[in-house]
């Protein structure tokens, strides 16, 4: 009996066991995060602050994976990234429950119900493209979609508190890429550049005004 | 070849794409209507309504689409992973990295910059698809219900903040009756 014991205690037994336990207990989160993310890519309508609550009210409320703090401190951060922010929140409340096994079920689960209900559409779609019904509705929809771009671009210059000395910005940015047909890509680097070193100004006028 | 093209063109919004769905969707209709041409004005106005009707992210519904369309179903996996593949960069970097406050104020007021831009990006998308394409009657001397439709769904979106989908519902049954 003593032996045994000694010998569990050498090869390390109890801690091994503790370890297969952890490997466990994260395979479950693992899978649990799958599945909340999952449930939220399916039935979130409105893109992604449509789904924030959402996700808040899961991971926060429910599940108390991360505290409410913590975790809008870092929603702030993550709005300012470029990307999918759905997919960027699921990543950071993945990586932060589970480790990186955790961010990647997050993903695949925010982002699998988009591709295979997107997926099965399209195929449906091409089938009935050229149906006269089908086309009718769509010429109907059509400049609805534009109204629907245009409105968002205009509600974005009214919430940047744009004024009568910075309008060149988005005016320029329209002209280069309608007019001239320049790539967007290069218009957000040049902007990102400006808008960096705009940052940096502010932020040294911060610290002389502490001064 | 393809498969490379998809590949670079959505890692490139993964990263360039500031600012949400909507600024990703100018990036895409820059590529891809316009850059590569793997489809016309008037299917990707009709991809950017399925993506606004079905659940998830849109910029991930148009990616999963546009591969779709140009390559089969393993282009439209590839290019929904490449879409995220900046983004579990990035995000691993910002937690182990950027946590502290300073480095966030630094990126908040760089965004607050980019935002005008942004917004331009997005107007110059919704312009260069106002096409004769997308509205039927311009320059034909009817009626012009598409340009009724446009200034509609617009007034309702933007002053009344009009569901999208419910828009969409409704202008197409608009073209159903009348076309």
């Amino acid at each position: 009996m003593n032996l045994v014991c000694k010998r569990t205690n050498f090869f390390n037994c109890s801690s091994k066991s503790n370890h297969f336990l952890f490997y466990f207990r994260n395979m479950k989160r693992t899978w649990e995060l799958f599945f909340t993310f999952m449930k939220i890519g399916a039935f979130t309508l409105g893109g992604g602050y449509a789904m924030l609550s959402m996700v808040e009210k899961a991971v926060v409320d429910q599940k108390k994976w991360i505290a409410s703090d913590e975790f809008w401190d870092m929603i702030a951060i993550i709005q300012s990234l470029p990307g999918v922010f759905a997919v960027n929140t699921a990543l950071y409340v993945g990586q932060k429950v589970a480790g990186r096994k955790g961010a990647f079920a997050s993903m695949l689960g925010a982002i699998l119900p988009s591709i295979v209900i997107i997926l099965l559409l399209a195929t449906v779609f091409r089938e009935f493209r050229d149906n006269p019904v089908v086309e009718r509705i769509f010429k109907g929809i059509r400049p609805c979609v534009v109204a629907l771009i245009l409105a968002p671009s205009l509600r974005m210059i009214k919430s940047a508190k744009v004024t009568w000395k910075t309008a060149i910005i988005p005016i320029l940015a329209v002209f280069l890429i309608w007019w001239c047909k320049i790539s967007p890509a290069y218009v957000i680097l040049t902007a990102i550049a400006g808008s960096l070193v705009y940052a940096l100004i502010i932020e040294r006028k911060a610290k002389e005004a502490e001064k | 070849m393809i498969y490379l093209q998809l590949l670079w063109v959505f890692i490139k919004i993964g990263v360039l794409g500031f600012g949400g769905g909507y600024a990703m969707l100018s990036l895409i209709q820059h590529e891809v209507v316009e850059h590569y041409a793997w489809m016309t004005t008037t299917e990707f106005a009709d991809m950017v309504a399925i993506s606004q009707m079905t659940p998830g992210p849109i910029s991930i519904n148009l990616a999963t689409y546009v591969g779709y369309t140009t390559a089969g179903i393993w282009g439209s996996l590839l290019a929904s992973f490449a879409l995220c593949l900046p983004s579990i960069i990035m995000v691993y970097m910002i937690i182990k990295l950027f946590m502290n406050k300073k480095n966030s104020n630094l990126l908040d007021n760089t965004l607050k910059g980019l935002k005008p831009a942004v917004a331009g990006l997005i107007f110059a998308a919704g312009l260069s698809m106002m096409n004769t394409q997308n509205f039927v009657e311009i320059g034909r001397g009817q009626n012009n219900v598409s340009i009724i439709i446009c200034v509609l769904a617009f007034v309702a979106s933007y002053f009344f903040k009009a569901n999208p989908i419910l828009l969409i519902v409704l202008s197409g049954a608009i073209g159903f009756f009348v076309y």
